[in-house]
């Protein structure tokens, strides 16, 4: 154990951790938006309309998350009409392909978290809700969607962890977060185990973190 | 469609190798991952701290860590503990550890903190009654486990079973970093030689889709029999 590389390297990869951060609150914040939207998309009686929506999450839950990025970050790019357009701007910044993948592919799960909460909903409160007269636009946007949301904190909690483990792909698309910069210490050190372990503290803080968030939060919101 | 034909002028037999590969290379880490789930589900399941304790640490600790983070960990690590081991011995040569062995091994310890959580939760959700019936009956330990618990358990266990094998088949699609060539390793090797990603890399996506698809109907026909009688 070199302990004074350990020292040396520490406060770089707690910078790269902002990174990281960064990535995940951003593709978080387009992913439960995303999520939403396919959820409701999912619950919609046309078939086409169902079936387009599910067959996004199948899509994205069945193809690996590293497939998904190198398809947005080196594939898009190949097209040359695509490259001429204004969305060029953002999919030519690896930062930006990296959270679009992050988005869709964390959607992909929100969806069918978000989907099995509004099918679970115990339909006595849509009725309570009918009987006082509430409008079921109101009923859906005042009482379906806090209490589905409420009802997939648990499961929410679990994807929120898995796609920070995620964000460590974004390495492979030359970002510095956590795992880019400790790969990049390796590279130049060829002290592994030091640096990997330590990155692998950090990111065990943060699961430990959001863990503990998740729990209050599900305490806070509870029915009882 | 000529990129995929098979041959030399193409990449389809290349891709179907690597087709083989990713399967091969999935369950050899499933395998490594129920034997360390073997060791691991009585640790977690019995009633000393100690033994909870390390179980616990385990499954938080590999279940909290980016699994790229474990791959590069082991593959960078891995030859370097080996030949430390090895200069103990007197042997100061570079040492290459196989990357079938070290993919297969990152993952399945990967899947193994998965699959030890998955027993542990069947084991703990079959009907008390069963293990006292079992004790009054006299039946011994290893006998009633595997005659009374296990097919219980297993009737619960397959559907959380099957969510570890798609997790465990696309975890592998990191072992690519170590230069195995599993679908993502050449569908990079073609993407790099033909100039063309998105094709390539869509197609990656498609052929884990299908080993996904096709591994599901198998799945869901074990799940239907275990499930006799329910």
């Amino acid at each position: 154990m070199d302990l004074s590389l350990m020292a040396v390297s520490l406060p770089k990869l707690l910078s790269a951790a902002v990174v990281t951060l960064k990535l995940l609150s951003l593709s978080l914040f387009f992913g439960l938006i995303i999520g939403l939207i396919f959820a409701i998309l999912r619950l919609n009686k046309n078939p086409i309309i169902n079936k387009f929506a599910y067959g996004y999450s199948y899509v994205f839950r069945g193809t690996p998350l590293l497939v998904q990025i190198f398809i947005i970050y080196f594939g898009l790019g190949q097209i040359e009409y695509f490259r001429s357009t204004f969305l060029w701007v953002v999919f030519k910044e690896p930062y930006w392909c990296a959270i679009i993948a992050f988005a869709l592919n964390t959607g992909a799960y929100t969806s069918e978290i978000l989907r099995s909460a509004f099918e679970t909903i115990k339909p006595g409160i849509i009725e309570a809700g009918k009987s006082l007269g509430i409008p079921s636009k109101i009923i859906f946007y005042k009482i379906q969607i806090p209490v589905a949301i409420r009802q997939s904190l648990p499961a929410y909690g679990n994807e929120i962890i898995l796609m920070m483990k995620g964000t460590s792909l974004a390495s492979t698309v030359t970002l510095m977060d956590i795992t880019g910069v400790a790969k990049h210490i390796v590279s130049t050190t060829y002290k592994p185990l030091e640096i990997f372990l330590m990155a692998g503290g950090i990111y065990l803080f943060m699961t430990f973190i959001i863990h503990n968030l998740i729990k209050y939060l599900e305490k806070k919101y509870s029915f009882n | 469609m000529d990129l995929l034909s098979f041959g030399k002028t193409g990449w389809g037999d290349e891709l179907f190798y690597a087709t083989l590969m990713t399967i091969a290379v999935s369950i050899t880490a499933l395998l490594i991952g129920f034997i360390f789930s073997i060791i691991f589900t009585p640790l977690k399941l019995s009633n000393n701290k100690f033994l909870n304790f390390i179980a616990n640490s385990y499954t938080t600790i590999i279940r909290g860590v980016p699994e790229l983070l474990v791959i590069y960990l082991f593959f960078f690590g891995g030859s370097g503990a080996i030949m430390y081991v090895a200069s103990i011995f007197g042997y100061f040569e570079y040492i290459e550890i196989n990357a079938f062995i070290t993919g297969s091994l990152a993952i399945g310890i990967i899947s193994g903190a998965y699959s030890t959580e998955v027993f542990r939760g069947a084991i703990q959700s079959v009907d008390k009654g069963q293990f006292e019936a079992c004790k009054v009956l006299g039946f011994k330990k290893h006998i009633y486990f595997i005659k009374v618990i296990m097919p219980q358990m297993l009737r619960l266990a397959i559907p959380n079973l099957s969510n570890v094998w798609q997790i465990t088949l696309k975890d592998t699609s990191l072992i690519s970093v170590t230069g195995l060539v599993e679908i993502m390793r050449q569908s990079y090797i073609a993407a790099g030689s033909t100039r063309d990603p998105l094709f390539f890399y869509s197609f990656a996506a498609v052929l884990y889709l299908m080993v996904t698809f096709l591994s599901m109907k198998l799945i869901n026909r074990l799940e239907i029999k275990y499930s006799r009688g329910f």
